[in-house]
């Protein structure tokens, strides 16, 4: 949502936000972060996240020929 | 994220669950295990046990950070709050079962212990109330440690130390190896504390003993492929280090939250409530940064603690080698009201994941 320094506001999804400290990951607005405690602890990947999905639709095709 | 949801989507966890049958053993028991309480939460709320062929298992090791923190240092905690110190804490550990007191006995009895929802709002409160001395019960495995270093390499107030209680995963891993009769034929690998340790790791397990492991997400479709995953290599007598969590856990981790942990921490041998003392398996801030560290800073250090109450199990939930069910307390003398174990006070402990839904105690 916003940076500032180390603090972030963080959009948890149904109107809640929240001050998020930052410093333990390269966050830009925008992206997903994967909160603990109060501290982003990693940037969540939207590509692999499809490719994830992907590779199960290919794994679970494999063999239904 | 618009795809989320198919990580939960009951059609692809059926067409999942299809798949695992085709790569089932058709005889013989085959046993995972993992090693995180939001995984035993996801596989218990989910029921996806229900899916897995008969002979196939799950079992739920060492996952509770809470709940494996011994006594001795809920005491020392207990110690410090009817001295006069604010204990603050994550809500989950004010339950857990000291010697003779936990921190919420002690509490009631008078002392100064305040839950917080992150370490900061500790930090903050210390700052905003000088005169008095802070102490923060960090407890949790390295998905939560790297927060205590950061912390602890920051600006503190005088007036705030640790009560460090940080323990880490792969050597509680290695133990469960070692139990002969769990007889474990694979690893589902906890997601979170990945996301900062990233693979390495894990590549103990499986080139010394040839254990397959997959590290999971934490939606029940992660889960299940990676019961697939495992199962898959299984069949094929393999061993590999797969990653089923890419879009979170990368294969150097966080390499950030590993360097602070680095500069705050040594490593060192601790003790696990239910299990014992285990090697290189525990945080200890630098003598550089003792001043943070309460135990030096107020003199107490507590040996020795009682672990488990009479008729409690908690020792063998905690390995996995029985079910919450198997216990004789198991909802009857113990609830998650009324807890006797540890394993019953956490929402990530297993018995109070099963307490807390009925088909688990079916």
């Amino acid at each position: 949502m916003s940076l500032d320094g180390t603090k972030a506001h963080v959009d948890f999804g149904q109107g809640v936000l929240r001050e998020v400290n930052v410093s333990l990951v390269e966050a830009k607005v925008g992206e997903y972060v994967l909160v603990h405690a109060g501290y982003a602890i990693q940037v969540l990947e939207e590509n692999e996240a499809l490719e994830t999905l992907s590779l199960w639709n290919e794994v679970l095709a494999a063999g239904q020929e | 994220m618009a795809d989320n949801l198919r990580f939960r989507n009951p059609e692809l966890a059926h067409s999942i669950a299809q798949k695992i049958k085709t790569v089932a053993p058709k005889k013989g028991m085959v046993k995972f295990c993992h090693v995180c309480g939001t995984h035993e939460w996801t596989i218990t709320h989910y029921g996806l046990r229900s899916l897995l062929p008969e002979n196939v298992e799950v079992i739920a090791g060492p996952g509770c950070p809470v709940c494996i923190v011994p006594a001795a240092e809920i005491d020392e905690a207990v110690q410090l709050a009817q001295k006069g110190v604010v204990i603050t804490c994550f809500g989950d550990v004010l339950r857990v079962p000291g010697s003779q007191s936990s921190l919420l006995e002690a509490k009631a009895a008078g002392a100064d212990v305040r839950i917080v929802y992150a370490v900061s709002d500790a930090v903050e409160m210390a700052k905003s109330e000088p005169a008095k001395q802070f102490v923060f019960s960090a407890v949790g495995f390295e998905t939560t440690a790297p927060i205590t270093a950061v912390e602890a390499l920051g600006d503190l107030p005088k007036n705030f130390s640790f009560l460090v209680s940080h323990r880490l995963i792969p050597p509680a891993m290695e133990l469960l190896l070692g139990v002969g009769d769990l007889q474990i034929d694979g690893f589902i690998a906890p997601g979170h504390v990945s996301a900062i340790i990233g693979l390495k790791p894990y590549e103990l397990f499986t080139r010394v003993y040839r254990m397959p492991t997959v590290v999971a997400g934490f939606e029940p479709n992660d889960v299940l492929m990676s019961i697939y995953m495992l199962l898959k290599q299984h069949s094929e007598h393999d061993a590999q280090l797969e990653n089923e969590y890419s879009r979170v856990v990368k294969p150097e981790g966080n390499p950030k939250a590993i360097e602070v942990m680095k500069k705050a921490f040594t490593v060192t041998a601790g003790n696990w409530r239910g299990i014992g003392r285990l090697p290189d398996s525990a945080l200890q801030l630098r003598p550089s940064l003792a001043q943070y560290d309460a135990r030096e800073k107020f003199d107490v250090h507590v040996k020795e603690g009682k672990d488990i109450n009479f008729g409690c199990e908690c020792h063998l939930v905690i390995i996995g080698k029985i079910k919450p069910k198997e216990c004789p307390l198991f909802m009857k003398a113990c609830t998650p009201t009324k807890p006797v174990g540890a394993c019953m006070v956490s929402s990530e402990g297993t018995c109070r994941v099963w307490a807390k839904n009925a088909a688990a105690q079916a």
